[in-house]
C-alpha cells in the first residue's frame, strides 16, 4: 500500500508552497462524525435499557440471546440470505454479459444498453419500488422473496456492470485471441480463459451485490409480501418498544458481517488490480 | 462452433430482455396506471383515459408543498453532502499518500453498515432523552433537555446527510486523482500560488466529479420515504411518503402512479437544467 516513489516525489513537488488548510483535521473530523453514532448504538446494544433513552443504566448480553429465540427474526434473517443470493447471482451474470458485450463488441445497440444497465441508480428507488409492485400485480405474480430478489437485480446490476467493465478494459484482448488461434471456440475462450482472469473482479461484484440487497429496504417494503427480508422486519418492528433492544442486537451482529463482506471485496479487487 | 459474433447474442440479448422487462416495462406501466380515471387499485372499466389524477394532483396545493420541499431538502442535503466531502476527498487524493486507501477503506467502512441502523442511532442521538440530550444536562451545559430534535425536517436532514456523506467522497475522489499533477506543477512555475492553483485548475477539473456526486445523492433523496417515516415526524414527512401512502393505506394507486411520474418528471426537469447551465464537457475540456 505504498505509492510509487514517483508518485511520491511528485506528491512533495507540488506541497512546496501548499495552503495551510488542515486537510488531515478535516478527515479525523469527518471518520469521528461517522464512527461516533454507530459507536453510542453498538455501546448501547449491551444495555439493559428498554427505550431509546440516556443514560445506561447497566450491561447484558440478554439481547444478543434473545435473538435466537425469536423465530420470526431467523426467518427473516434467512430470507434475506436468499434474496441478496439470488440478487447478486443474477446481477453478476448479466453484468458480466453487459461487460463483454460492450468491451469486446461493437454492436447497435451498444450505447443503449450501457445506458440502460446504469439507469436504476439515477431513478429514485420509490419510483421504481411502485413500477414492480404495479407490474406484478397486473402479472398476478403473487408478491415473495423471487419478487424482492428480482427488484434487487435490477438496482444492484449497475454496480456489478461498473465493477466488472472497468477491470475488463484492463484486460489484454490478444489473450483472447490466441486462446481462439489455438482453437478454442469463442464460449470456451470465455469459460476457460477470461472467466477466471476476471476471478477476484467477480467475487466482489457479487459481494458488493449482495450488500446491496442485503441492506436494501425502499424497494423491498413494496415487493415483500408475507416473505418479509431482515429490513422490512426491523422497519415493521421499530414502532413496537419491547422488541427494540433485540433488533438493535441483530442489526449490529448483521452489520458485523457485512462491514466484513465489504472489506473482503474491498481487498480482493485492490489486490487484483 | 459458436463464433464470436453468435456469441454476441447470448451476451447482449439476456440483459436486454432483463432491463426491458423488469425496469422499462414497469416504468410504463406507472405511466399507464395514472391515466386510468377511477380512485382505489386498478379498475380498467372505470372509464377512457384521462389526465384526471394529474389534475387531482396539480389542484392540491399541499402535495405541490410537499414534493418542493422535498424537492429543497434533497438539494440542501445533497449539496452539504458534497462540499462535506470535497475536503475528505481532496486529503485522500493529495495529501494522504500511501495510506489513501486504508484511509479510503475507513470512510467507506460505515456506508457499508446498515442504513436502518445508522438511522436508528441519529435517532438514539437526538431523542429527548438521547444521547445529546444527556451529555448536555449531566454537563450541566444546559439545565432543561433541549426541545425535541428527533422528529422534524432537521433530523431527516442530519441523518441523510450522514448516511450520503462517506459514498459522497467517491466520484470527487476518482475526479481528483485525475486532475493532471503535471498542471499543477506548470502553474507553479509560473508563479502561481496554492490558492490560485486551486482555483484555476483543480476546481474546475473536478467539478465533474462534484456535479456527479451531487446528483447521485440528489436523486434518491427526492423520493426518500423510510428515513423520513422514522425520524421526520410530521413535519419532516417528504413527497414520498404521500406516495407509500396512496399505495398502502390510502389505496389509490393511479393517484400514487401520478404523483411517482410527476416526482420523475421534476428531478429529470432539474437535471436536465443543471447539465444545461454547466456544460461538462467544457469543464473537463
Amino acid at each position: 500500500m505504498t505509492a510509487p516513489a514517483g508518485a511520491r516525489g511528485a506528491g512533495r513537488a507540488i506541497g512546496v508552497g501548499r495552503t495551510r488548510v488542515p486537510l488531515g483535521l478535516a478527515y479525523v473530523l469527518m471518520i469521528v462524525f461517522l464512527y461516533l453514532p454507530i459507536a453510542v448504538l453498538f455501546v448501547f446494544s449491551f444495555s439493559t435499557n428498554t427505550t431509546l433513552r440516556f443514560a445506561i443504566q447497566g450491561y447484558t448480553l440478554d439481547w444478543y440471546a434473545a435473538i435466537f429465540e425469536n423465530e420470526q427474526l431467523l426467518t427473516a434473517a434467512r430470507n434475506s440470505l436468499v434474496v441478496g443470493f439470488l440478487a447478486a447471482t443474477v446481477a453478476t451474470s448479466l453484468g458480466l454479459a453487459v461487460g463483454i458485450a460492450v468491451v469486446r463488441f461493437r454492436f447497435a445497440g451498444r450505447g443503449l444498453l450501457i445506458a440502460l444497465a446504469g439507469a436504476p441508480l439515477v431513478v429514485p428507488f420509490i419510483m421504481l419500488a411502485v413500477a414492480l409492485f404495479l407490474l406484478f400485480n397486473l402479472l398476478d405474480v403473487p408478491r415473495s422473496m423471487f419478487t424482492i430478489a428480482a427488484g434487487h437485480s435490477v438496482i444492484a446490476l449497475p454496480y456489478a456492470t461498473l465493477i466488472l467493465l472497468s477491470r475488463l478494459v484492463g484486460l489484454d484482448p490478444a489473450i483472447e485471441d490466441a486462446a481462439m488461434d489455438l482453437g478454442a471456440s469463442y464460449p470456451t475462450t470465455l469459460r476457460r480463459v477470461v472467466l477466471p482472469l476476471l476471478g477476484p473482479s467477480l467475487l466482489s461484484a457479487w459481494l458488493t451485490c449482495f450488500i446491496v440487497s442485503f441492506d436494501e429496504v425502499a424497494l423491498a417494503i413494496f415487493l415483500a409480501g408475507g416473505d418479509q427480508t431482515f429490513p422490512v422486519f426491523l422497519y415493521g418492528q421499530l414502532r413496537f418498544a419491547q422488541t427494540l433492544p433485540v433488533m438493535i442486537a441483530m442489526a449490529v451482529l448483521l452489520m458485523l458481517g457485512t462491514v466484513t463482506l465489504t472489506l473482503i471485496a474491498f481487498l480482493i479487487r485492490s489486490r487484483s488490480e | 462452433m459458436l463464433g464470436r459474433r453468435g456469441s454476441l447474442w447470448f451476451l447482449a440479448v439476456p440483459p436486454y430482455l432483463w432491463l426491458v422487462l423488469l425496469f422499462v416495462v414497469p416504468l410504463g406501466v406507472v405511466a399507464a396506471i395514472s391515466l386510468l380515471p377511477g380512485a382505489g387499485r386498478i379498475n380498467f372499466n372505470a372509464g377512457w383515459p384521462s389526465l384526471n389524477q394529474y389534475q387531482q394532483v396539480l389542484e392540491t396545493p399541499a402535495y405541490l408543498r410537499r414534493l418542493g420541499i422535498s424537492v429543497g431538502m434533497a438539494f440542501v442535503i445533497a449539496a452539504t453532502a458534497t462540499i462535506l466531502a470535497y475536503p475528505v476527498a481532496y486529503f485522500l487524493a493529495f495529501r494522504a499518500r500511501g495510506r489513501a486507501t486504508i484511509f479510503l477503506i475507513l470512510l467507506l467502512v460505515p456506508f457499508a453498515s446498515s442504513y436502518l441502523l445508522r438511522v436508528m442511532a441519529w435517532k438514539l442521538l437526538l431523542g429527548r432523552e438521547g444521547a445529546i440530550n444527556w451529555v448536555l444536562t449531566s454537563t450541566g451545559l444546559t439545565h432543561e433537555p433541549a426541545g425535541l430534535l428527533v422528529y422534524s425536517q432537521a433530523a431527516v436532514v442530519i441523518t441523510l446527510v450522514y448516511v450520503w456523506v462517506p459514498f459522497a467522497a467517491l466520484p470527487i475522489y476518482a475526479a481528483l486523482q485525475r486532475v493532471d499533477r503535471s498542471h499543477l506543477e506548470a502553474a507553479a512555475d509560473l508563479g502561481a500560488g496554492p490558492w490560485t492553483r486551486f482555483g484555476r485548475i483543480t476546481i474546475p477539473m473536478s467539478l465533474p466529479g462534484a456535479l456527479a456526486t451531487f446528483f447521485m445523492v440528489f436523486i434518491p433523496t427526492v423520493g426518500e420515504y423510510v428515513t423520513p417515516s422514522l425520524v421526520g415526524g410530521t413535519d419532516g414527512i417528504m413527497y414520498g411518503n404521500l406516495i407509500q401512502d396512496f399505495f398502502t393505506r390510502a389505496g389509490n394507486w393511479p393517484l400514487g402512479s401520478a404523483m411517482a411520474v410527476l416526482m420523475l418528471l421534476a428531478v429529470l426537469v432539474l437535471v436536465l437544467l443543471a447539465l444545461k447551465l454547466v456544460d461538462l464537457r467544457r469543464v473537463a475540456a
